[in-house]
């Protein structure tokens, strides 16, 4: 901001900061390990920047960034009730290094670790269990946060719980977070136990989230979107839960090595004959009949993070994952219109992912809701508005929503057209923050601040 | 073993607490700043599932409070088997030359008061028949260069005192050890670019452990700084005042 003092400026450095679809701006990035000293003057805060789009970039050049991961002290440890808090750059990698092997875990984890405890609580981040246990604001029971004005402010279901709700799904812009206050839940064992099995089309991929959600805590379907015809929709549904200490190992996992991209993919890499060979090759080596086995949780949960830098594969102009909850009636009327749009364009999205959401959360703007979740990677091309457009207007028809921490690309209209809980958000952020102190590339693009 | 920590609040020294904590040592810490003792004293017993022996202020920039803070952690720790000093300030070339005062006390915090500080913890370890005091230099002490002019000298002298104090004390049971880390990415080096070989605060502080633990007198770490410093020790003159590193 304009009156920050020299000292601070001098320990920040110019730089391009970008989130994870690589599309960045320029900015001062300050890595903190001092959050409640640098706090004051930070434009927004940031984690490990694993948010696709632009929530965790700057609104403008001479705006502070403040990276929390170098703020990673964890306060308490409540080993009798897994009651937690800690430096709001605590990573959960971390938390999985420390705590896995003694039988506790987070009650909801994203698909990758990669992610601090104040971007989880940002972007409310939902799991393979949303449909039993809900979003991870929901295990949150304080936060420790700087707001606007300069003050320190604590917040939680109880205390401030207006802030706090406009703060859970909030994307950094109600106030900086400086300390998480959460539950861990107790596992029984650190393996999972998982079955997977070949799902023929998408009416069929439906139905079968549907049932496993009634005997399996974590769910999750990889589609392949480039099949069209009778057999659109066709992929791999994933089943897990905590094994038993009875049917686990009696060592834990053993750790795993991490491979990186090296370098920047060629375009051509992602053209479609070679997505759609690479989509076939998973779909027709998994076995036909149910494939069960026990697995390393790392790897159930986050099997991306076993090549560092994979983003890179999406070459030097980047990409945007557009991911979006539709309602359901049970029979894919309304998600199937939505892949032949994306099919008939031939969007060779590498990956999809399906799942099933449960009830919505008390976050103003957290993202799930019942119905069915829909997450592609787009690689960034010259059309790539026009497509995020087109496919937010069927959203926008059915009541569903998208996921603001991988929007790079929605227009304000279309969000405003797709979040009636918006006007509700923006009058507690109004009230915390009048002159807009605290914004990012992403609330200028979507909520009005100034550039 | 029982292992008193100035430092430990950020960065190598806190990296190096989290793992003596992890491995079950017992922890002393020492720090200028209260609040961050405590925060990083319930990080060690969140992490480790034991507290610190405890922690007490200690500010390199103030000697005169040294005695004190010693005495403390002697009466907390009972017997201390390795002293290990990580605290330390940089400044760029340009900030220092530009700042008299924060070079004046960068100049004492990194070189004479530290010095102080170790003078008081060898006299402990001799009385108690002997011990390990790992202390952090750096390369930058090594050969004069053009952007550690500064900075680099209180190294330099850091690392001679180092040297000299292992040859003068280590057949009366005290080892000291000069820990020359290369570029490490912590707070300290936030605002710089790193290098190739640069490396991370946890993997350097691997590597100091088992130097106490093996009572290496020299170590540098990551360990491809060895190699490039050894060939920048053998360029001329000629060479180093033309080139920019
Ligand atoms: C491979 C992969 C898989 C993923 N899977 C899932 C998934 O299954 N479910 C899901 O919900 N998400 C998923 N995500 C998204 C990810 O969980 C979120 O984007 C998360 O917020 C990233 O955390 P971060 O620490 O990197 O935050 P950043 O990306 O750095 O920041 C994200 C937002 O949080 C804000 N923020 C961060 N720290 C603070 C703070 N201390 N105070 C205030 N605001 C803060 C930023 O301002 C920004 O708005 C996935 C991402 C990747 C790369
Ligand atoms: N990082 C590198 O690339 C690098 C390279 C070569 C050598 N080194 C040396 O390695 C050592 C550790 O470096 P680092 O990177 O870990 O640094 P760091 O992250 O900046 O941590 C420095 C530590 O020193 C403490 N400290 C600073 N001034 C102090 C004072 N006056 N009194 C007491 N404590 C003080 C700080 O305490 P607060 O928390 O209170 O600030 C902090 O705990 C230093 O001696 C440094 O010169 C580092």
């Amino acid at each position: 901001m304009d009156e920050t003092p020299t000292e601070t400026i001098h320990r920040a450095q110019r730089a391009t900061i970008a989130g994870w679809g690589r599309i960045g701006r320029a900015g001062r990035l300050l890595e903190s390990v001092d959050l409640n000293r640098d706090s004051p003057h930070a434009a927004l805060f940031r984690g490990l920047g694993r948010s696709y789009g632009d929530s965790a970039v700057p609104a403008r050049e001479t705006d502070l960034i403040v990276a929390t991961p170098r703020a990673d002290r964890l306060l308490f440890f409540n080993r009798e009730n897994g009651a937690l808090r800690a430096e709001a750059g605590l990573s959960l990698k971390t938390l999985n290094e420390l705590f896995l092997h003694q039988g506790w875990f987070v009650p909801v984890t994203p698909g990758t670790q990669f992610v601090t405890l104040g971007g989880m609580v940002a972007s409310d981040v939902h799991g393979k269990n949303h449909h039993v246990a809900g979003t991870f604001g929901h295990y949150v029971r304080a936060l420790i946060m700087r707001t606007a004005d300069g003050r320190i402010v604590e917040c939680g279901p109880e205390r401030e719980p207006e802030l706090f709700w406009a703060t859970v799904g909030g994307m950094g812009l109600t106030g900086h977070i400086l300390e998480v206050e959460f539950t861990m839940e107790r596992i029984p064992s650190p393996w999972i136990r998982c079955e997977s099995r070949r799902i023929e089309d998408l009416r069929a991929f439906v139905a079968a989230l549907k049932e496993a959600a009634r005997e399996w805590p974590f769910t999750v379907g990889w589609i392949d979107c480039l099949k069209q015809g009778p057999h659109m929709g066709r992929g791999i549904l994933i089943c897990g839960r905590w094994a038993q200490p009875d049917e686990a190992p009696p060592a834990p996992p053993r750790l795993r090595r991490m491979i990186r991209m090296p370098f920047d993919c060629p375009e051509f890499l992602l053209s479609r004959p070679l997505v759609r060979a690479f989509n076939s090759y998973l779909f027709y080596t998994h076995p036909r009949p149910i494939k069960r086995r026990l697995m390393d949780p790392i790897a159930f949960f986050y099997p991306l993070d076993a090549i560092a830098e994979w983003n890179r594969m999406y070459g030097r102009r980047g990409f945007t994952q557009y991911q979006c909850v539709l309602p359901d009636p049970g029979d894919a009327s309304i998600i199937a219109p939505f892949f032949e749009r994306l099919t008939r364009r031939g969007v060779g999205s590498f990956l999809s992912v399906i799942k099933d959401c449960g009830a919505e959360g008390r976050g103003l703007l957290s993202f799930p809701k019942p119905g069915i979740s829909i997450a592609l990677d787009i690689p960034v091309r010259d059309n790539t508005s026009a497509l995020v457009a087109e496919l937010n207007r069927h959203v926008i028809e059915h009541g569903g929503r998208i996921y603001l921490t991988k929007d790079q690309f929605t227009a304000a209209a279309d969000f405003r057209a797709m979040e009636p809980r918006l006007d509700r958000w923006l009058a507690v952020r109004r009230k915390w923050d009048p002159e807009g102190r605290i914004r990012s590339a992403q609330s200028v693009r979507l909520f009005g601040d100034h550039p | 073993m029982n292992a008193l920590v100035l430092g430990a609040t950020q960065g190598i020294g806190q990296a190096l607490a989290r793992q003596l904590g992890a491995r079950g040592d017992t922890l002393f810490l020492l720090g200028r700043d209260a609040s961050a003792l405590e925060r990083s004293a319930r990080d060690i017993e969140a992490r480790c599932g034991r507290a610190p022996a405890g922690y007490a202020i200690c500010d390199l920039s103030a000697p005169e409070g040294f005695a004190t803070a010693l005495d403390a952690a002697w009466r907390a720790l009972g017997r201390v088997d390795v002293v290990i000093v990580t605290a330390g300030q940089f400044g760029t070339q340009e900030e220092l030359e530009n700042d008299r005062a924060r070079l004046a006390t960068m100049l004492q915090v990194n070189f004479s008061n530290t010095i102080l500080f170790c003078e008081d913890a060898r006299e402990r370890l001799l009385a108690a028949g002997g011990g390990t005091l790992c202390v952090l230099s750096s390369v930058a002490g090594d050969r004069g260069r053009k952007p550690v002019v500064l900075y680099g000298s209180t190294k330099a002298g850091l690392s001679y005192y180092l040297e000299a104090l292992d040859h003068a004390y280590r057949s009366r049971g005290l080892v000291t050890i000069c820990v020359k880390p290369g570029f490490v990415k912590t707070g300290m080096t936030a605002a710089l670019k790193p290098p190739p070989f640069a490396g991370e605060p946890e993997s350097v502080a691997r590597d100091i452990i088992r130097a106490i633990d093996r009572g290496t007198p020299l170590l540098y770490t990551p360990r491809a700084w060895a190699l490039v410093m050894r060939i920048i020790r053998l360029l001329p003159r000629a060479v180093m005042r033309r080139i920019g590193f």
